[in-house]
């Protein structure tokens, strides 16, 4: 086939993207190589809209071993023990099929952690749908679960925490984002730079076949009718044989053989070959008939563009290739040297003994596309003035169980039931807390883990979205009792293409960069996924936050059931009663105007620190972070977990009952405290300048509002479990 | 005392029943599904995981592996033989136990602590057990277990059910049953009652800062009862 522009326009490419690489190359490509730089070229690749932004962020920091750049970020637990974690969205395949989309995703994370040497310990996921009343939400939900469950649960990684939620937005694109942390020692960390000449470049894994092809591609563009064609880009997972690959990486890794390894994802065997070379500013030399091929016929284009999952790529040290076949045989898996590495600094890729690719790596790395793109800046809207007669008609006990049973406030227990997570026998914070906690394996330390994104507050302000995003994953990670460490950020946008949708990535980027370089608080790995979008309409935009954070003493980990009568509720940070943007505002006032909260990132270190102070002197028995619904829904939540109620005390605010009750005033916690220790308490909170508001004392069986609003904890309960339930039954 | 636990290619609870086991005095080996001979034992445990992958029926390319041949012996001289979730799907396979494992009635994966009412006390593994119930934990997609009427009653007679599926107060009955089992069964002994299979996984409940501590009181109780 002789390659035109129509086909370079074919393949996702520009016309004047297609004239630099005729420049480049100062010939026209062959379609193999034009399929080479479709892929490396794409938006899912080669961060060409994101890249100007995304170098703004804060990386560094004084337990960070390994920033973005890697397959994942490395940080630094102590005793020579290290945590890798990253965060990647799977969400085009995901709404096209979503059993293997979200299974592929997750099964994609999980190798992006094995391939630097860590044992994966828990997953994390944030996915998100349309309206529940929309036809395809139920199944897609069904379809996503089960896939991230098939995945993991085989694989034998406790899945520990998560995220979901519903939003009109997400009708025609859903969004799945799976997070994976693994434990590696620190000596023992493999990275992706190839180095040295003639060494041999080791092919291990499933068999290559014509499963998606041009995934990175699909990604990389927006959904219209056709949808439903694209299919076939969607790849096949097999977890069975990803655990065979981890274990026979694992047992590989733990001698001396590997130079660089790099798993086949996006853009599969291209990418994954391209990166360790260009990492190592090498030439590398493949024979494709080398290449373990599942179905007849392939031809080098298909090979090179299969994103058949379970595969990688092993630059090995010379001599060393039959200990390495020895174990991948003893797992039952695919081993073929399949090229070497070269002084050439060029891809040379051979097929039926004729040259069919010859690109200087460069080309395909540091001269692809980057763009400054053009964005609009968003305005902070004006604050709502709710009218008294807007309240009149409300009750607090019948608002606050429209609240609990909210699609995004409900109990997820139907999803993480169906997730295996107390595999490892580490689990010691289970799904359905603030953050899910395991520990290391062994010793006293525990690591948490939260995933979290406010897609309301930043489509609403983009800056301030982005910060407070920052924030709550370090809200629920000092809820728990541990020190927030780092964070890994999946990016989910509409087109870059679009102003206004390129606004919202620039200032989110802009607000999470500024929260995450005053909390220290650094970014060590992420995902960019633009185009969620399905026509002209693109997703409310939805970065999301996987925090990652460290108890040296699991023994001090807290939980925020309720645990006794008597004891005393304070909240920390102060009430101001912000209902803009609220889930109050949007939902019970149908009120979709105004800015969200402020975040005011003094308090938010403040406070958050002056916590983790009060847990290490043992003063805490429960902690909860404010947030979705304000302080009642919070402290229901507490009440439904601990099985207790609480008796409020009157408050000291001039702000009406519904502000203070569901406002989302950022920066606040709830904590349960003995009586006894109050005095002491009130002492560091004063002495750290830390505002607080005593809320009520933990009750037997009645949440008493107060003289009018009284409500059982089984009622409670029977609001915040039922609704998912019975959606999914129906 | 000295246990093997086997580990087949896709086994994914191994490690953890090597901790359980050892926490409690067990002295342990690791046997890879591909060996022919197990070492000595006197405790051979299967544990949960994905065997194979368990595309085709559960545990049933499991139980055709090489090493499955001594367990088979092993059990059959009487040799104590314990399988947990994927574990007890392969000797169901193998035929050390009766009756099958389907998918579980609901069509999901359940992963929760779970109440059993332990139903013979005879054998060594549940005797001197003080309790009548305990909290074990469930993580299963194929735990219904089902059988033919004439065989249910053979078990029954033979007194070869282990554990039912109950409420804390030990109630059976179909709101306590996760995954449409016959009778709420959640474990079965062979006839001999050397041989048993379980669903629940105790291993995950061996320590206060997990799930819950009743695993404890079932693996003491097994070394002791074994010595």
């Amino acid at each position: 086939m002789i390659v035109s522009e129509q086909i370079a326009i074919e393949h996702g490419l520009k016309e004047d993207e297609y004239k630099k690489i005729c420049d480049l190359l100062k010939r026209v490509p062959n379609i193999t190589e034009l399929g080479i730089f479709s892929a490396m070229w794409n938006e899912h690749c080669s961060y060409k809209s994101s890249r100007f932004y995304l170098k703004n962020l804060p990386t560094k920091g004084k337990n960070v071993i390994q920033g973005p750049g890697e397959n994942a970020g490395v940080i630094d637990i102590g005793d020579d023990d290290a945590i890798v974690f990253k965060i990647e969205s799977h969400n085009h395949p995901s709404f096209i099929e979503p059993y293997q989309g979200a299974a592929t995703g997750v099964g994609g994370i999980m190798r992006d952690i094995f391939t630097m040497g860590a044992r994966p310990i828990a997953n994390l996921n944030s996915i998100h749908f349309g309206s529940p009343q929309n036809k395809k939400t139920k199944n897609l939900l069904r379809g996503v679960v089960h896939g991230i469950g098939g995945y993991g649960n085989c694989m034998g990684v406790p899945t520990i925490a998560g995220q979901t939620s519903f939003d009109e937005s997400y009708n025609g694109n859903i969004l799945v984002n799976a997070m994976t942390l693994g434990l590696v020692k620190k000596d023992k960390i493999f990275y992706s730079k190839a180095a040295g000449l003639g060494k041999p470049v080791i092919y291990v894994g499933s068999k290559t076949g014509r499963d998606g092809i041009h995934g990175a591609s699909m990604a990389s563009a927006s959904f219209d009718d056709k949808i439903e064609e694209k299919k076939p880009t969607v790849q096949v997972g097999d977890p069975f044989t990803e655990k065979l690959l981890l274990e026979a990486c694992l047992e590989l890794m733990a001698g001396d053989s590997i130079i660089a390894i790099q798993d086949m994802g996006a853009a599969g065997l291209t990418s994954s070959s391209i990166e360790m070379a260009s990492k190592g500013n090498l030439g590398i030399e493949i024979n494709l008939n080398m290449v373990p091929c599942r179905e007849s016929k392939m031809t080098p284009y298909e090979i090179m563009l299969s994103e058949s999952q379970e595969r990688m790529l092993i630059v090995l040290e010379s001599g060393k290739e039959d200990l390495a076949k020895k174990i991948f045989d003893k797992w039952n898996l695919d081993f073929a040297v399949i090229g070497k590495t070269t002084k050439s600094k060029k891809i040379e890729l051979y097929f039926d003994e004729k040259k069919v690719t010859d690109i200087p790596i460069n080309t395909l790395v540091e001269n692809s596309p980057m763009y400054n793109r053009k964005w609009k800046k968003a305005k902070l809207p004006k604050r709502v003035k709710f009218e008294k007669e807007q309240f009149k008609n409300l009750k607090i006990i019948s608002v606050l169980s429209k609240v609990l049973s909210n699609p995004n406030v409900c109990s997820k227990e139907w999803i993480w039931q169906q997730y295996d997570h107390t595999v490892m026998g580490d689990t010691i914070q289970k799904p359905g807390g603030d953050a899910g906690v395991v520990r290391i394996h062994g010793t006293s330390k525990a690591v948490a883990a939260s995933v979290d994104s406010s897609a309301v507050y930043c489509w609403s302000h983009p800056l301030s979205g982005g910060k407070q995003i920052v924030c709550e994953s370090w809200r629920n990670l000092i809820s728990v009792g541990a020190k927030p460490i780092a964070i890994t950020n999946c990016l989910n946008f509409g087109s870059p293409e679009n102003q206004e949708n390129m606004g919202e990535f620039v200032e989110c980027v802009q607000g999470l960069g500024e929260a995450s370089l005053y909390l220290d608080f650094p970014v060590v790995s992420g995902n960019v996924s633009f185009y969620n979008q399905t026509k002209d309409i693109g997703i409310k935009p939805t970065p999301t936050i996987g925090g990652v954070g460290l108890l040296t003493n699991y023994k001090n980990m807290i939980t925020m059931d309720l645990k006794e009568t008597g004891n005393t509720l304070l909240v920390i940070g102060k009430t101001e009663g912000h209902l803009d943007q609220s889930l109050f505002s949007r939902d019970i006032l149908n009120e979709k105007n105004g800015p969200p909260p402020e975040i005011n990132l003094f308090n938010e270190k403040n406070n958050g620190e002056t916590i983790l102070k009060l847990i290490d002197l043992k003063f805490i028995k429960a902690a909860h972070d404010v947030s979705l619904g304000g302080i009642i829904t919070a402290l229901s939540k507490m009440c439904i977990k601990g099985k207790k109620g609480a008796i409020l005390k009157k408050p000291n605010y001039l702000i009406n009952k519904f502000e203070y009750l569901f406002g989302e005033d950022q920066g606040r916690y709830i904590i349960e405290i003995e009586k006894n220790n109050l005095k002491n308490v009130i002492k560091i909170l004063s002495e750290n300048t830390v505002h607080f508001d005593e809320l009520g004392t933990v009750n037997d069986d009645n949440l008493i509002i107060d003289d009018k609003s009284k409500v059982s904890i089984d009622d409670l309960i029977k609001s915040h479990t039922t609704w998912l339930t019975n959606y999914m039954s129906k | 005392m000295n246990s093997s636990v086997i580990t087949f290619p896709g086994s994914n609870c191994d490690r953890d029943m090597d901790v359980a086991l050892k926490k409690f005095g067990f002295k342990n080996k690791m046997v890879w599904h591909d060996d022919l001979e197990l070492p000595k034992s006197d405790l051979v445990v299967l544990p949960g995981g994905f065997s194979y992958g368990d595309y085709l029926r559960c545990g049933s390319m499991a139980s055709k592996s090489k090493i499955m041949k001594s367990v088979h012996n092993f059990a059959k001289g009487g040799g104590k033989v314990m399988g947990i979730c994927n574990g007890f799907q392969i000797l169901v396979e193998a035929g050390l136990l009766p009756g099958v494992l389907l998918r579980n009635k609901y069509l999901e994966f359940i992963c929760k602590n779970i109440f059993v009412k332990i139903n013979n006390k005879e054998s060594l593994y549940f005797r001197d057990i003080k309790k009548n119930t305990l909290q074990f934990h469930i993580a299963h997609n194929e735990g219904n277990y089902f059988c033919s009427k004439d065989q249910i009653k053979e078990i029954d007679d033979n007194n070869q059910i282990a554990l039912f599926y109950s409420d804390e107060f030990g109630n059976i009955n179909e709101a306590n049953n996760p995954n449409g089992s016959i009778k709420n069964i959640a474990g079965i002994f062979n006839k001999e009652k050397n041989v048993l299979g379980m669903m629940p996984h105790p291993e995950r409940m061996i320590d206060p800062a997990l799930s819950g501590e009743d695993g404890s009181i079932f693996f003491e109780n097994l070394i002791n009862n074994l010595k």
